[in-house]
């Protein structure tokens, strides 16, 4: 677990640029996983990811990343519980495997986590996914084409991607009758 | 807008608390979902609310946060952030602190205690911020959340500690609110929670993330593995408790075996070995040995099994091995057969009966088949085009031309393959194609044959299907899936319209995209490696007439109702119609009543093992012939290939001498098991797979001798040492219980793999076993409580007892893969015949009282030197190159006599060990000293040459081989 940086402040610093939010945010973390929070002017500062990331959303006056709707908003709002409580709690092969057949299915018709709006949900699923998908094999990749489409997609998306490596998706299907 | 509340469990509470609040127009289905919702996968006890627009919620907090939102209540930071808590640290908590008071049967105090720090959180939140609510002055979408996960552990605000007053205020004017109330008063009523109380007996208990986190147990294996239910637990107990009288009795079959009314009749065969040549490790694996462990396991299953095989004997290959070796084809089928015989004897394979081909049964059963095709119309003539050669006046067969492959251009393809990019090849399409015999030159000349009339034998009602559709058909990665043959082929078949014009019979010519028929049979060929298989259908062939190599087309032909007149005579059947019949006729062979088996679909259930190759012919052409027969044959209901077994980088090469051939297997010094358990465990399943030396050594050291080997000794050498041969008493603890069923699910899982003939993963069950007992056995010390006061001493008799019942069930779970072994086990711990059996359940069958026999070490380690010897005495003409070539230039020296063999294999003399230890310390020492000093060039390099030749010295006592690598001679034979 220690190997990688995040889940934690590194993507909240990553986001705040993509947001174009002026650098100097003060992070602390708490606890033994690490959660992060923001030193605000006011009150005793912000806790978590999830909160966090709709405060720097807010500030950046970029509403429409949390969803118009209440629909939208609710949606993106289920996702992001699921990027900080399946996602960053998975530990093994086992549940990589099961979050990467969930997201699949749930992909299979939709542009974006959030349908055909991208939002911040998108943001935060493809920094937390990054690790795993790097590590994915060819065939795999294959295996979960939604969820490559979709990961493929966000990390082209303009300022999203920023020092993170790309990851490479193959335009051919290798494994062509794979049940 | 429609919500799903399946199971009335907890989570419901905070939603349906929500909805109320929001006063939000929702339609309420309780009860279990009707279809399940395309979101990903949620614990059935979660809520799921349906949108109009056909979004689903999942989560129950954004089901809460979108009734607020309808409300016009929108998330602030402070909201967003009890939200999170909620689903991160509040949640996980809060369902085990549940299966502690509701499963466990702790207090809601206790309960509450689990909770702790957060708990506290929430009191120190609402004091700081003298707020009534945990987001403001009213409630919001964070105290419904917050309150609805803690309600279902402390009902009332009474069970939380007195000293959190602010959260008992706040809980308790959440609990008054209307929508609250409402909400518990139908979610949690007493028998709502009982329900819910079930539903978490059946699951693992949930581990904490932050348990685990503070927890200083050492991260084992065992996190990776289910975790196990009290009611597992509980059946384990029992059934272990009932003892060997809950076993069935094994059945005793009469000789010979023949179906028995009312039992689960199992016909297996393995693809007959073809008697040209001496079979290598991957056609042993690839049908005998597999079809072995499975008939094996069906035995002791107490199913009726009946495993027939043999040498196939006739075709063109007998004839050119037979030209090849100066022998009439008669005498090579006869030698071949009897080392055939002799391997497979010595691998322990348990046929029922092991024939051949060349017995009038085969030429009787082949004829009438042919007849019954021929009389129902299934058979046709056409012309094909075929090599002739004219110096030898004949037609050659595939085998009898050589040329250049068209596809790789490789010079030396066959006429039905090319051996070097390995793509079946029609004779006709070679380039440059040689006469084998004279080296004349063929000619492609146009002649007449039969072929069996596919699209026909397909409208047969109720017939193709008819051997597939039974429920519960073997899914294998290699085996023909049950869609691909209904949607695949029967549309080809059964509109022999368009497609199929101009050649009305299919899969005849093996000219590619001539028929329907043909390309149908490659793209199922594609899957397992074989591109095209010419003459797919084809019945008969042109060969010179001997008495043994063909069965002879008979006579009927000439004057048969559909054949036109015939002008040529000696023709033959074509291998791929005759030779499945051999399972057939070898069974005739072995009882007169051979039709109980293969006229019997309705009580017999047919296991075809075959390598990849073999699959076209298993799966089409051989039902296909049985069908047109209209005999009422039994046909394959599961047909089971492998897919190749490579040696070591490369193919085996009886021509380059490369790899391990049957015959060779016992010269190695070897057991036949240890054989057995290496290729079974590497089976090809799936996709190919490779032998390699330094991996059968690894397996050899580690699996069988220090983990099974290991484990099965330990606990017989304790029921003897400590217990003078007798199985103690036994009194189970907890954790003695959590081991029996923790065995039990291997054993199931065991079960379940077999059943399917997934032979490979199941060899895993019986190791994952085995690790438990040793880590059972290294956890418990019996070899210290033994000395220990009384309640030690039972402890340790317990501990041996199951570790030796543990041993016992080993035993006949490896008999499949390892019979000698197994017979082995069964005599050092005396277990009864009667115990030999394999049930769903881990009984104790050497109960306290049981005499052990005794016992013995039952594996050797295998040393690296010999498995290099072997590996350089197998390992053919090229890997001898490389070993040669670079060393030849990198250290002169090699030409140095190689140090004894015995040096090698020493045994570690550990004064010697420690004096060259030091003795190299020393020297190093003086080295680097005389480098600070900037001493002359030439010393120094003395005194590192002196340095070095110390260090190879203590290598070699270490066993290991020294840095400089020296040729290892006298491995030559």
């Amino acid at each position: 677990m220690a190997a990688r940086p995040g889940p934690g402040v590194g993507e909240l610093v990553l986001l705040e640029k993509l947001l174009g939010l002026p650098k100097g945010s003060k992070y602390g973390v708490q606890g033994e996983r690490k959660i992060p929070v923001l030193q605000t002017n006011s009150g005793p500062g912000l806790t978590g990811i999830m909160t966090i990331a709709a405060y720097l959303v807010k500030q950046a006056k970029k509403e429409q990343l949390l969803g118009s709707t209440a629909e939208e908003k609710a949606v993106v709002q289920q996702w992001l519980e699921y990027r900080v409580t399946q996602v960053d709690g998975s530990s093994s092969k086992e549940d990589t495997r099961i979050i990467l057949k969930d997201l699949n299915i749930h992909l299979e018709d939709k542009v974006y986590l959030a349908g055909n709006v991208f939002t911040l949900a998108d943001i935060l699923m493809y920094y937390g996914l990054h690790h795993i998908m790097v590590d994915l094999t060819v065939q795999e990749k294959e295996k979960y084409l939604n969820v490559s489409r979709w990961f493929n997609h966000i990390q082209h998306y303009p300022g999203v991607r920023q020092h993170l490596s790309n990851v490479v998706f193959i335009k051919n299907r290798l494994y062509t009758n794979a049940h | 807008m429609q919500l799903r509340v399946p199971v009335r469990g907890p989570a419901a509470l905070k939603v349906l608390a929500a909805a109320g609040a929001a006063a939000a127009p929702v339609q309420l289905v309780w009860g279990g979902p009707s279809e399940p919702p395309r979101a990903p996968l949620r614990p059935p006890w979660a809520p799921a609310l349906e949108l109009d627009s056909g979004t689903v919620l999942f989560s129950p907090n954004a089901i809460c946060q979108f009734f607020f939102l309808t409300r016009g209540d929108e998330p602030t930071d402070l909201s967003n952030q009890w939200l999170e808590w909620e689903a991160t640290e509040l949640q996980p908590a809060a369902t085990a602190a549940l299966y502690a008071r509701l499963v466990l049967g702790r207090t809601a105090l206790e309960a509450a205690q689990g909770l702790g720090k957060l708990l506290t959180h929430i009191e120190q939140s609402l004091a700081r911020r003298g707020a009534a609510f945990l987001a403001g002055d009213t409630p919001s979408v964070a105290d419904v959340v917050v309150w609805g996960t803690l309600f279902p552990i402390l009902q009332d605000e009474n069970s939380l500690p007195s000293e959190l007053q602010a959260l008992r205020t706040w809980f308790q004017s959440m609990t008054l609110l209307e929508a609250c109330r409402d909400a518990a008063d139908s979610v949690l009523m007493p028998k709502a929670l009982l329900e819910f109380k079930s539903y978490l007996q059946k699951q693992p208990p949930p581990c904490l993330a932050m348990q685990r986190a503070t927890s200083n147990e050492p991260e084992e294996e065992e996190g990776s593995e289910r975790a196990l239910t009290e009611e597992e637990i509980a059946a384990a107990a029992d059934a272990w408790a009932r003892g060997a009288a809950a076993l069935p009795k094994p059945w005793q079959p009469q000789k010979p075996v023949l179906p028995v009314e009312g039992m689960r009749n199992v016909l297996i065969t393995s693809a007959l070995p073809y008697v040209n040549n001496v079979p290598h490790l991957g056609n042993i694996i690839g049908c005998v040995l597999s079809a072995d462990t499975f008939a094996r396991y069906c035995r002791l299953r107490n199913w009726n099994t009946l495993y027939v095989c043999g040498t196939d004997e006739y075709g063109t290959a007998t004839e050119t091995k037979a030209v090849e070796e100066g022998l009439t084809p008669q005498e090579i089928c006869n030698k071949y057969h009897t080392i055939h015989a002799d391997i497979y004897r010595w691998f322990d394979i348990s046929f029922d009966c092991f024939g051949r081909t060349t017995t009038p049964s085969q030429t009787t059963i082949a004829q009438d088949i042919f007849q019954r095709l021929l009389a129902r119309g299934f058979l046709l003539q056409d012309t094909v085009e075929q090599l002739r050669c004219e110096g030898c006046q004949r037609f050659l067969a595939d085998r009898f031309v050589e040329g250049t492959c068209p596809f790789c251009s490789y010079e030396e393809a066959r006429g039905d393959q090319c051996d070097k990019c390995g793509k079946l090849i029609n004779a006709v399409e070679l380039k440059n194609p040689q006469c084998k015999l004279c080296r004349g030159v063929p000619t492609v000349k146009p002649t007449q044959h039969l072929f069996l009339d596919l699209p026909k034998v397909s409208l047969i009602p109720g017939g193709v299907q008819r051997g597939w559709g039974t429920p519960g058909t073997t899914a294998h990665p290699c085996v023909l899936p049950q869609p691909s043959w209904r949607s695949g082929w029967r549309p080809g078949w059964s509109s022999p319209g368009p497609q199929a014009t101009g050649r009305p019979m299919l899969a005849t010519s093996p000219a590619p995209g001539s028929g329907m028929g043909s390309n149908r049979a490659a793209s199922l060929a594609t899957s397992s490696g074989a591109h095209r298989c010419p003459s797919m259908a084809s019945v008969t062939r042109w060969l010179q007439p001997g008495p043994s190599v063909a069965v002879p087309v008979p006579g009927a032909l000439l004057g048969g109702p559909h054949a036109q007149p015939v002008t040529l005579s000696p023709q033959v059947f074509y291998v791929w119609f005759d030779a499945p019949i051999g399972y057939l006729s070898i069974t005739a062979n072995y009882t007169d009543q051979w039709e109980r088996w293969w006229k019997n679909p309705q009580q017999v259930e047919l296991y075809n093992f075959m390598a990849k190759d073999n699959v076209p012919f298993h799966s089409v052409i051989f039902p296909c012939s049985l069908l047109g027969a209209d005999d009422n044959y039994t046909l394959v209901n599961h047909l089971i290939a492998t897919e190749y077994l490579n040696y070591e980088d490369g193919k085996f090469s009886k021509s380059r001498g490369v790899g391990v051939f049957g015959d060779m297997a016992k010269d190695t010094g070897i057991p036949a098991d240890i054989w057995r358990f290496y290729l079974l465990y590497l089976r090809p399943e799936g996709q190919d797979s490779a032998f390699s030396w330094s991996d059968l050594m690894l397996k050899n050291n580690s699996e069988l001798l220090n983990n099974l080997g290991n484990f099965i000794n330990r606990a017989g050498m304790f029921v003897c040492k400590f217990f003078g041969g007798t199985v103690p008493n036994m009194v189970l603890t907890p954790d003695d219980k959590r081991l029996l069923a923790r065995v039990t699910l291997e054993l199931r899982q065991y079960h379940q793999l077999l059943e399917k003939v997934r032979i490979r993963e199941a060899l895993r069950c019986i190791l994952s076993i085995s690790r438990h007992g040793n880590q059972y056995i290294q956890v418990n010390e019996p070899w210290k409580r033994i000395k220990g006061d009384e309640k030690d001493r039972q402890h340790a008799g317990t501990v041996t007892g199951v570790a030796v019942n543990m041993a016992s069930l080993l035993a006949v779970m490896l008999q499949p893969y390892m019979p000698s072994v197994s017979l082995a086990i069964q005599g050092q711990l005396c277990i009864p015949p009667d115990s030999f059996v394999l049930s769903h359940d881990f009984t104790c069958t050497l109960p306290p009282g049981h005499r052990v026999g005794t016992v013995s070490p039952l594996f050797q380690k295998l040393e690296n030197d010999r498995v290099e010897a072997l590996r350089r005495r197998f390992g053919g003409g090229q890997p001898e190159d490389l070993a040669v070539e670079p060393q030849a230039k990198q250290t002169p020296s090699a030409s140095q006599p190689p140090p004894a063999p015995e040096t090698l294999m020493a045994p570690i003399d550990s004064q010697r060990l420690q004096e060259l230890t030091q003795e190299v310390a020393r020297q190093g020492n003086h080295v680097r000293q005389l480098k600070a000093n900037k001493a002359e060039k030439a010393q120094i390099d003395m005194e590192v040459a002196k340095l070095l030749e110390l260090k190879k010295q203590l290598a070699l006592a270490e066993g290991k081989s020294p840095e400089v690598s020296v040729p290892k001679g006298k491995q030559k034979k």
